[in-house]
């Protein structure tokens, strides 16, 4: 294909191909059109879609006020009548006025095809002249070439007032501050570690309740007892109680402790061989729990990366790029398994901000 | 036949003025003399639409948004968008006495004690996958038909922000029922954010109002999801169709179809009464969807909490091939001066669609850079006879596909039994592989397709005719094709490529930017398109044809007669 220097007018394609254009074909007669049986019964089709329309219409409303939703529900064949029956009256009511008015235009309205001319998108030569003209002589009378000091300071003032829009952002929520390097485990006292208990049944746990090859979902014993801790309740309330969640979130697996293979520094962050780990994927986020017991391998079902817990929670598969954080734990005086201190490092997904702790 | 025949109430006759028509009339001067609406009526009451199925999916996504608009209305009479938390108490027994947010309870009362409410959301929803899938095939259509061309760039452009627009909705709409699954999805949507280079952080605070999930993030999702993008979406769409009816629409090729007309039914009535009649077709199988398939049960899936989640967590249709990709983009991060890079997240969620977005809406731009083709077109191209750029499309297509496919390897391992491993490996090399393979085959198959109706047009097509011939032979006769159907094959320009030659006199004449780039670009693009048939061709052909139905009728008048049994014996 050459460069084709054609004006814009789409025009000078004189013939499409080697065979001369036929033309439009004639018009055929339809049977509706000449055969008044056939339009007769083509119009009583008609009618009598829009006719069935009214009748589903009326079902509808009658299927309202009939069938029951709520605690008594009206089933049939298992299926909730209501939602059913409002959903198939509706759509019937609908489709057949669908059906009815398209078989009207197919059958009865005339069906002559017929030609219209287009025209250039661009507009005439005079329209262009004449609004160029126009242009030029309005900004001629703003002065607005003329002056680029009032050009300027209007351009720049305005500019400027985009940045209030943004300002405004800013207490769209707080700063980051170092809120996502802690969570609510760090919360313990000295008197009082932060016991670890069982997620839904809040029993603290002792080491000898787990057996070897059990995963266990854990939380902080601060949601049900703040004041124990010295905690401020309304922080393990509502929302608040959400917040914590998303990051304390606990996975407990007792294994072998000869298959451990603890991280440096990490060999009594272990209670005879119960391990403790962030249940916050640290790809994006989401809760881990499918355990395979065997390999001590952890799956996360959002995008798939394995974690091996018998090894400090690397990566062993899949797109996330960190380790499982690790809880270091510890037994009370009670017996009960303890955090000893907070995570060592953020739990969850990456950010800009988060220092790499290299193991 | 005359059109005396004609049926005596048909509309092809003139209408008589009636009384009902001195009314109209009343009516129609008091809003003219107002409005001065008739000079802008009489140019397109009559206004002509071509008829053809395609041009029909671009309708199924104007009408899913009307269904989408009304529905919406209703549900937001019972919608309460709020994350407080609430004890749940009403109709489902499961659930009864879970503490949920306000969110979560409106819609398991929407879903439960409100009549119709259950429909009411799933036809929402349903239309709501209708509305993105019908833009993506219609814009597919758009595409492959070569209908974006010139005039029609800028609603090209127009048309992949609704794509975009219109995902975006998706996702700020199903994720307001604070349910487990949209849960799930916000909570990756905030490590997307994170995964942000310098800002990430900050933006997640602050639309989060603070640390993830806070109380925040449902309202300022439901004041986008009906205020901000359907605004927007009403605007572009609004533009879309002011375009359409300016530029009047494309046409495929045929007897009487040229680039300076357009042939087809007028507006008032036949058109009017199809596109309002499959208005109502749309919105009836919407409903049926609604009534009768359930989807996003969010009762079965319970509130959203931090600490859970559910295997097989999946996101809508059209979200899903960039969680594919997340799912089998390889482990990398950087630590760098204290600071994290999650390549693994950024390519595949912050690089990979706005790439994907803007390979789309360079496409026209890119084909006339190459083409140099100043001239408006309104004649559609059938997707064989631009064999590089339904390649192009093949290999965009398989690369979506690939990584949709992703999107559910948890699935395919489970129901086909296979590795999740070896599929996410399988996976990482299909992506690349499979596009360029698809480029490939896709082209080759357009000019097989070609060739196939240049034999059509040259030798006939098959009449199905067996003819034994006086030595034994069979073969079948070949009948040359309709004289409307031989032209809407022909009316096409040929494409011929250039040679070494006029590449380097093109490269020359070029003023823009990489002359030598365009000009080989120029014959990879249109090389090896079949040249359209030639008139002398064509001449022959029929000349052939013609002896060839001589000789036919003469066998077929002679064949009974000589091998047929003898009357008489």
């Amino acid at each position: 294909m050459t460069d084709n220097t054609h004006d814009s007018t789409g025009g000078e394609l004189a013939e499409l191909g080697p065979i001369p254009d036929p033309g439009i074909p004639e018009h055929t007669w339809r049977p509706t059109d000449v055969d008044p049986k056939a339009e007769k019964r083509a119009e009583r089709q008609v009618s009598a879609m829009f006719g069935l329309s009214a009748v589903f219409t009326i079902l509808f409303v009658v299927s309202y006020f009939t069938f029951h939703i709520g605690e008594h529900w009206t089933v049939w064949l298992g299926h909730g009548v209501s939602t059913i029956a409002l959903g198939v009256t509706l759509g019937l009511a609908l489709l057949l006025i669908g059906v009815g008015i398209i078989q009207w235009a197919r059958k009865l309205m005339g069906d002559h095809e017929i030609s219209e001319l287009r025209h250039p998108a661009r507009s005439d030569d005079e329209s262009r002249e004449g609004t160029l003209a126009a242009l030029t002589q309005g900004l001629e009378e703003s002065g607005i070439a003329r002056r680029p000091l009032i050009r300027n300071s209007l351009l720049g003032a305005v500019g400027l007032l985009g940045v209030p829009a943004i300002v405004m952002l800013r207490d769209l929520g707080p700063l980051p501050g170092d809120s996502l390097y802690h969570t609510i485990w760090g919360m313990g006292t000295k008197k009082h570690p932060m016991r670890i208990v069982r997620d839904g049944i809040w029993s603290p746990i002792l080491a000898s309740d787990l057996e070897i090859g059990d995963l266990v979902n854990c939380q902080p014993d601060a949601y049900k007892n703040p004041q124990r801790y010295g905690i401020d309740p309304t922080l393990v309330e509502g929302t608040e109680l959400q917040v914590q969640k998303a990051k304390a979130s606990l996975i407990l697996s007792r294994m072998d402790p000869g298959d451990i293979k603890p991280g440096p520094g990490r060999k009594n962050w272990t209670v005879d061989g119960i391990v403790a780990y962030s249940k916050i994927c640290t790809h994006v986020g989401c809760p881990i729990s499918l355990n395979e017991r065997t390999t001590h391998h952890l799956l996360c079902p959002c995008h798939q990366s394995t974690f091996d817990l018998a090894n400090s929670g690397k990566v062993v598969f899949g797109p996330a790029g960190r380790p499982l954080p690790q809880l270091p734990i510890a037994v009370d005086d009670e017996g009960y398994l303890v955090a000893q201190s907070d995570f060592t490092e953020p739990v969850g997904p990456s950010f800009w901000e988060r220092n790499y702790v290299q193991r | 036949m005359s059109s005396a025949d004609v049926a005596s109430t048909n509309g092809t006759k003139p209408a008589t003025v009636s009384g009902g028509n001195k009314r109209v009339g009343t009516i129609a001067n008091w809003a003219d003399e107002r409005l001065g609406l008739a000079s802008l009526a009489k140019k397109n009451l009559r206004k002509v639409f071509p008829d053809h199925w395609s041009f029909m999916l671009g309708e199924i996504a104007l009408w899913s948004f009307v269904v989408l608009l009304i529905t919406g209305v209703f549900l937001t009479l019972w919608f309460d968008p709020s994350m407080s938390e609430v004890t749940y108490n009403g109709s489902y027994a499961p659930l009864r006495g879970v503490d949920v947010s306000s969110a979560y309870a409106s819609t398991m009362n929407i879903s439960f004690d409100v009549r119709g409410g259950l429909l009411l959301r799933q036809m929402h929803h349903w239309a709501a996958t209708l509305f993105v899938a019908s833009m993506m095939i219609h814009l597919m259509r758009v595409y492959l038909t070569g209908a974006f061309r010139k005039p029609r760039e800028i609603n090209w452009v127009i048309g992949c922000f609704l794509v975009l627009l219109g995902t975006i909705e998706g996702f700020t709409g199903y994720s307001l029922p604070d349910d487990l699954l949209s849960g799930t999805g916000v909570r990756a949507a905030d490590g997307f954010i994170k995964a942000t280079p310098i800002v990430g952080t900050y933006i997640s605070f602050f639309l989060f109002g603070g640390e993830f999930p806070g109380s925040h993030i449902i309202p300022r999702l439901y004041s986008m999801h009906i205020l901000l993008i359907p605004g927007l979406l009403l605007a572009l769409i609004a533009a879309h169709m002011m375009l359409l009816v300016y530029h009047k629409h494309t046409q495929w090729p045929g007897p009487g179809r040229t680039e300076q007309n357009v042939v087809g039914f007028p507006m008032l009535p036949v058109y009017m009464a199809k596109a309002g009649g499959f208005f109502f077709i749309v919105f009836g199988t919407i409903a049926l969807l609604g009534g009768l398939f359930s989807l996003n049960p969010v009762w079965k899936f319970g509130p959203y909490d931090p600490s859970k989640v559910t295997a097989g967590s999946q996101p809508d249709w059209y979200m899903g091939w960039p969680d594919g990709l997340l799912r089998i983009m390889p482990a990398w991060e950087t630590h760098l001066w204290g600071h994290t890079v999650s390549w693994n997240i950024m390519v595949p969620i912050l690089v990979c669609p706005p790439a994907m977005l803007t390979i789309l809406i360079l496409l026209p731009f890119f084909e006339n850079w190459v083409s140099g083709d100043k001239r408006e077109h309104h004649l559609l191209q059938r997707p064989r006879n631009a064999p590089t750029r339904t390649a192009i499309l093949a290999a965009l297509a398989t690369f979506y596909a690939l990584a949709w496919t992703a999107g559910g390897n948890d699935i395919i391992a489970i129901k086909f039994g296979l590795s999740i491993n070896e599929i996410t490996y399988f996976l990482r090399g299909a992506v690349f592989v499979g596009p360029v393979l698809a480029f490939i085959i896709a082209r080759r198959w357009c000019i097989s397709l070609q060739r196939h109706d240049q034999e059509k047009l040259l030798h006939g097509y098959e009449s199905g005719v067996l003819v034994r011939s006086p030595a034994g032979g069979y073969a079948e006769k070949h009948l040359p094709l309709p004289l409307a159907k031989a032209y809407a094959l022909t009316a096409r320009e040929t494409e011929t490529y250039m040679t070494e030659e006029q590449m380097a006199e093109s490269a020359a004449n070029y003023k823009g930017r990489f002359p030598k780039l365009r000009a080989r670009l120029q014959r990879a693009y249109f090389a090896h398109t079949v040249p359209n048939v030639t008139v002398e061709e064509l001449h022959e052909a029929q000349h052939h044809a013609e002896h060839e139905l001589h000789e036919m009728e003469a066998q077929i008048a002679a064949g009974p007669n000589r091998h047929g049994p003898t009357q008489g014996h």
